[in-house]
Order: structure tokens, then sequence, then C-alpha cells
């Protein structure tokens, strides 16, 4: 072919090596096909948290085979995973960014601190004491999000700066050696106290059919429009894949597990489904409006989303804001779950479980990728490995070596899928 | 014979960093329809008048017509607002998003607070097809899984997204192998075709002859000739390039002093056959 084009004649043949076909029509084996040259170009997603959560379990089930699978145990799992899944969720958002928050969990110490005080000592309702505490932790995200994205210190060191500063806040706030005791009826049922089990049945099977409903009338829209689209059978077996677990999960937790039979102890804990809401409102910001949209994009490319027009230094507070504010959450849910807030609260290794869990469930360190479910998936992960290894018996320094190992692989695994994404791009 | 008005007519333009001055009495114009070449050496000034154009930074001096009517442009978005858009060498685009995610960045098309993606597909779809681009595979691939072609082919369907008027490319081969140039190189011509003014920033003299209609050189931040690529050779445009003067060109020009200043007597808009309305 001649490379003299000339002027003005439109029709030029196009070479079909690089640019073929469009719009093939995807059926289940052209899908499974596609997804696993994703897989292995580099494109996990979700595999790596649900194989370890498969192989955490059978590996507890056969330590433990009495208790890792009672259900009582299992609620008690479920309570555990509450605030790290929230603190995850909180963090996926600055991770898309590719920045860190680690004073994530001194910051939900501190609002846990705020609300136990405004209960406590200045007599307020349980709602103005959350509102309260939320707002702390937006504004301490504000402060983060300003020295970050407008002074432009990395946030590796404003949040360093923070989690030590902050946790000084609420040690100043509490007493040293003090503990607030949270006894608000509300607070505390949060992660103590079950919906009744016929709400769950409902909430449950509302929630499946919602989101069978959805599926099916995008994968509608796509194909009335010509659209690239999945085949019918994968939308449905993934509706019934979720449908399968909501189900599941509530006729577990809907079953008697008081340790007398005097009484009876059954149904979902009021924190799951604030959990999910939260969840569905994160998975809808970050996936359906053009703020998530941008949020990716400056995680991808900084440059580009600016010259595209993206207000980046907005963008970059905001999510630093929403973090915090759902550490804050956070905080409420761990004060609820201990009925008090102690000077340490958030501190030790709750950031580093939050940073893990999110990472775990697929959210990359480097920016970028990530989704809301990660936090729920890995949030999972981390709280069976603490739940497991207290059942064990693990000593002290058995936890945090195994812990700290755990996040270490979750690391890897994103830097070697990133590094293999790198080389198969062509 | 009626002259064709040119989308974009600089005129006398100036502009210094500094005490360092950039473009002197600088004179560019680019007609719809047409692919105007811009050729320099490194440090001749083609960036700095391709960002003046598209108002990443301002011009000291000169007069800056679109479309024939006088305009200041300050910021990149009131020359996207003009229909002038920049497909930049390093492309900018976001690896992790896909190809319709990346077409509509910063102009996401929505039904009140959500993202109408089923629309958004259909028009970068029907673009792609417009331009005769075929995406191998879906246009919801992530853009990481792209070759250099391809994404340049998105950056280039990008740029063309809204009504764009002028769309100038900067070193839009440098980095690929032959079949994606000549490919791309193929895409350029369409939009020119369609009407578009496309300025293309090139080194690379046999990309610049086979697709552009005219050739603007600038030496030493002086625009020593804007000429027509069918009147030149290749011999002429790298003496132009690189010594900013063709003793052959200027001889077949009557002797007019050509090259030291700024290139009066070659400007396109006087040369007659310039006035080819486009198809």
């Amino acid at each position: 072919m001649s490379t003299d084009m000339s002027k003005g004649s439109a029709a030029v043949t196009l070479a079909d090596s690089d640019f073929a076909v469009d719009r093939k029509t995807h059926d289940v084996r052209s899908a499974a096909l596609d997804y696993w040259s994703r897989v292995r170009a580099g494109d996990l997603g979700a595999l790596p948290a649900i194989f370890g959560m498969v192989a955490l379990v059978v590996l507890f089930t056969a330590l433990r085979p009495d208790t890792f699978l009672s259900e009582r145990n299992i609620a008690n799992l479920s309570t555990q995973a509450l605030q790290v899944t929230v603190l995850a969720m909180g963090l996926v958002f600055v991770l898309l960014l590719g920045e860190i928050d680690l004073s994530a969990g001194v910051a939900s110490g501190v609002s846990a601190a705020v609300m136990a005080k405004l209960i406590v000592q200045a007599d307020q309702p349980w709602y103005v004491a959350v509102i309260a505490a939320i707002a702390v932790g937006i504004v301490i995200g504000a402060v983060i999000g300003w020295l970050v994205a407008v002074v432009r210190i990395p946030s590796f060191v404003v949040t360093l700066a923070l989690f030590l500063g902050l946790q000084g806040i609420t040690l100043r706030l509490i007493g040293e050696g003090g503990t607030v005791p949270v006894r608000d009826e509300v607070i505390v049922a949060l992660a103590n106290k079950n919906m009744p089990v016929w709400l769950g049945w409902v909430m449950a099977g509302v929630c499946a059919v919602v989101y069978a409903a959805l599926q099916l009338r995008r994968w509608q829209q796509q194909r009335a429009r010509g659209l690239a689209s999945r085949p019918l059978e994968l939308v449905v077996a993934q509706a019934a894949v979720v449908a399968a677990a909501l189900l599941f999960g509530t006729y577990v937790l809907s079953q008697d597990r008081a340790p007398s039979p005097a009484i009876t102890l059954a149904g979902i804990p009021w924190g799951v489904p604030l959990v999910g809401v939260l969840l569905i409102v994160c998975t809808f910001v970050l996936g359906r409006t053009a703020y998530g949209r941008h949020i990716y994009a400056v995680g991808g490319n900084a440059e580009a989303a600016r010259r595209a027009g993206i207000n980046v230094v907005r963008i970059r507070m905001s999510v630093f804001m929403i973090c915090s504010g759902m550490a804050a959450v956070s905080g409420i849910l761990a004060a609820s779950r201990l009925n008090s807030v102690t000077p340490d609260a958030g501190a030790g290794n709750t950031l580093l479980l939050g940073v893990g869990a999110a990472v775990i469930g697929g959210t990359s360190l480097f920016g970028g990728r990530g989704k809301a479910r990660d936090a729920v998936l890995g949030g999972l992960v981390v709280s069976i490995i603490a739940n497991g290894l207290g059942l064990l018996g693990a000593k002290a320094y058995a936890n945090w070596l195994i812990t700290g190992s755990v996040l270490l692989l979750a690391a890897s695994i994103d830097a070697l899928a990133r590094r293999r994404r790198a080389t198969t791009g062509r | 014979m009626s002259t064709v008005t040119p989308v974009l007519d600089l005129r006398g333009v100036h502009k210094s960093f500094g005490p360092v001055a950039v473009l002197h009495d600088v004179d560019f114009v680019a007609y719809p329809g047409e692919v105007t070449a811009l050729v320099g050496d490194n440090g001749a000034g083609k960036t700095t008048l391709v960002k003046c154009i598209a108002g990443i930074v301002r011009l000291d001096r000169g007069q800056y017509l679109f479309e024939g009517r006088p305009v200041r442009i300050t910021t990149p978005r009131e020359a996207s607002a003009l229909g002038i858009e920049v497909v930049h060498q390093d492309l900018a685009l976001c690896d992790n998003l896909d190809i319709v995610q990346n077409m509509f960045l910063g102009r996401e098309r929505r039904r009140g607070m959500v993202l109408d993606e089923a629309e958004m597909e259909e028009v970068a779809a029907d673009i792609l097809a417009g331009l005769s681009v075929r995406m191998s595979g879906s246009v919801r691939q992530p853009v990481w899984a792209l070759s250099g072609g391809q994404r340049q082919t998105v950056a280039i369907a990008r740029a063309v997204l809204g009504d764009s008027k002028v769309v100038i490319l900067d070193e839009p081969s440098s980095a690929l192998g032959v079949t994606q140039t000549r490919q791309v190189l193929e895409l350029v011509r369409r939009l020119a075709d369609r009407g578009m003014a496309v300025v293309l920033i090139s080194h690379n003299m046999n990309d610049v002859f086979a697709v552009s209609d005219r050739i603007a050189a600038l030496y030493l931040g002086r625009m020593v000739a804007q000429v027509r690529t069918a009147d030149v050779t290749h011999a002429q445009v790298v003496e132009l390039i690189t010594a900013g003067r063709s003793e052959t060109l200027e001889a077949r020009r009557d002797g007019r002093p050509g090259g030291r200043r700024s290139a009066g007597p070659l400007r396109a808009g006087a040369v007659p056959e310039a006035a080819e309305p486009p198809a």
C-alpha cells in the first residue's frame, strides 16, 4: 500500500491487522475466555480475596471444627468485620487516588471520643453525638486534604503527623487511663442487637430482587440499543450468586445462637444493614456519577484529568474528607462493640487492618483501581484471620506477624499484577 | 475565485518567556479541510505556537483571528469552547479507564446525577465508526490493553468528540511502528476530509509529505515559510528547517527575499491556489 494519500480522497482502505471488527456479541464461552485473558493480563479483580476467604474458612474449619463455623462465631465475625469494613471503604477513596491516609484509624478514635463525651458528659441525644462525630471526621479530612492538595505535602507525611497528633487529642479528651462508657441504647444496638428475624428475611429478599432487576434492566437496555453487553446467562448467574449469598447469610444469622436454651438470640446485627447502605451508596457514587468517574481519572492520570478540565484539587480534598468521615462511622461501630471509648481507640493495628482489607479486596495501592465492594470482601478476610487466630488461641506475637505478612502478601499481589498489566499493554 | 476564510489566522504573534523571545512576529494560518504541517527543529517554537493557539500560554502581542473574528484566548477551556482541541504527544489518557470513559472524560453525559453510559457508548461508537476506525474488541476495553496506534486513535477521537473545528496533533507518530503510523496518518487525512482544520506537528518528512496540504516552517522563532506541500520538495523543507531559508525555493519565487522576515511573500493565503473550498 502506498503511503501517499492523495489529498481529498476519503476512501482509504484500512488494514485489518490492528483495528478489527467491533461489537461482536459475547456468548458465555467468549465471555469466559475474555475474562480469563484479563485475569492473565493482571486484572485480578476480586479473585485473590475470594480464594483467600475460601482457603481461610477451610483452614480454620479444619483446625477448629466445633467452634469456627458455629452460628455464634459467624454472628461474632460479622460484627467484628463491621468496623474494619467501613474504615476500608473510606480508605478505598483515598487509595483510588494513589494516596494514603495513615491517620484514618486514629481519626475514628477521636470521632468516637467526641461522640462518647457528648453523650455521657453533655447529655446530648445519640443523633447529635453521631452527627458531631462525623463532622469531626470530615473536618480532620478537610485539613488533611488541604495540606495534601493545596500545600502539596505528600499524604504519607501529613497523615503520619496526624497519626501521632490525633492520638494526643483522644488522650486529652478521655484522660490518661480513663474510659468513657457508651451506654446509649441506639449506639450499643449497632453491634450488639439484632434485627427481628422476619425483617432480616424481608430485607435480604428485597435486596436480592432489586439487584437482579437492576442487572436485568441494564442488560436489556444495552441489548436494545446494540451496546456491549454480557451474555444473559452470566447476568443471571451473577444475580443468582448475590441472592444466594444474601439468603444464606440471612439463614445462618437467623438461627438461634443463644448459649442457653432458655433464651433465643437470632437475627442480623443492626450494623450489617448500615454497612450494606454504605456499600450501595459508595458503589453508586464511584460507579455511576461523574464525581466517581473523576476520582478514577485523577488516580489513573492526574495530568490527563487536569487537562480534561477536572478540578483535581477539589477531588483530592474531597476523598480525604470522605475517608475521615467514614472513619468516624467506623469509630462509632467500634465504640458500640466495646461499649466504651478508650484513649487508644483506633490506634494500634486498626489502620493497617483497614488498608489491608482494601488491598486484599482488590484495591490497588498505586491508584486508579478499586471498588467499594473490595472493602467488604477484604474486611471479611481480615476479620476471619483475626477471629480464627483468636479461636486458635494464638499468641500476640504470632497475631502481629501473621497480620503483617497478610498485608505484605496482598501488596505483593497488587504490585505483581500491576507489572503484569504494564507488560501486557502492547 | 472566492477565498476561503482560514479557521485560524494568527498575525504578528510575539511570545517571550522572561528575557527569552520564543516567537517573533509569527504569522500562521490553517484552513478547514486541510492538513497544515508545522515543522521546525527542536526549539524553533512549534510547541509554544501550539500552546498559544490552544490557550495554554498567552500571546504577548499579535492578532488572533478565529474564523475571521478577532478573539482573545487565555485558557484551554476557551479554546475548547471555540472548537480547538490538542492531542498532546503524551496523549493524556487515563490507562485505568475504558475507551468510552476516556473520550468523555471531563464532559460526561448525564441524566440527572447519573452518568448516561448508554448514550456515551453510542456516541463513542458512532464517532469511531465515522472515523472509519474499528477497534478490535469492544469500546469498553480499558486503555491499558490497547496498542500505541489504538491509543493514539482514542486520543484523536476524544479531540473530535465535540464540535471540533481545529485539531492540533503533536508528533502523533513519534512512538509508533510503520503500520500504526500509516493508520494514524490515514485518520489524520480523514479528519481534514471531514472539513476540520488539522495542524500536524511532525519531525518526519515522510509523514509530512504523505498527509499535509501545506507546510509551515518555523526557524528560531520565526515563520520562514508557509507553502503548499505540492510546491516544495523534501530537500527544500529540510533546508527551511535547518537553515531557515531555501535558495532554490526563493529562486523559484522570483528572487523575492524570503527567509529572514516572517515569510510575507510565501504566506499561504497569498498563494492563489489556496482558494480551494473543502469538499
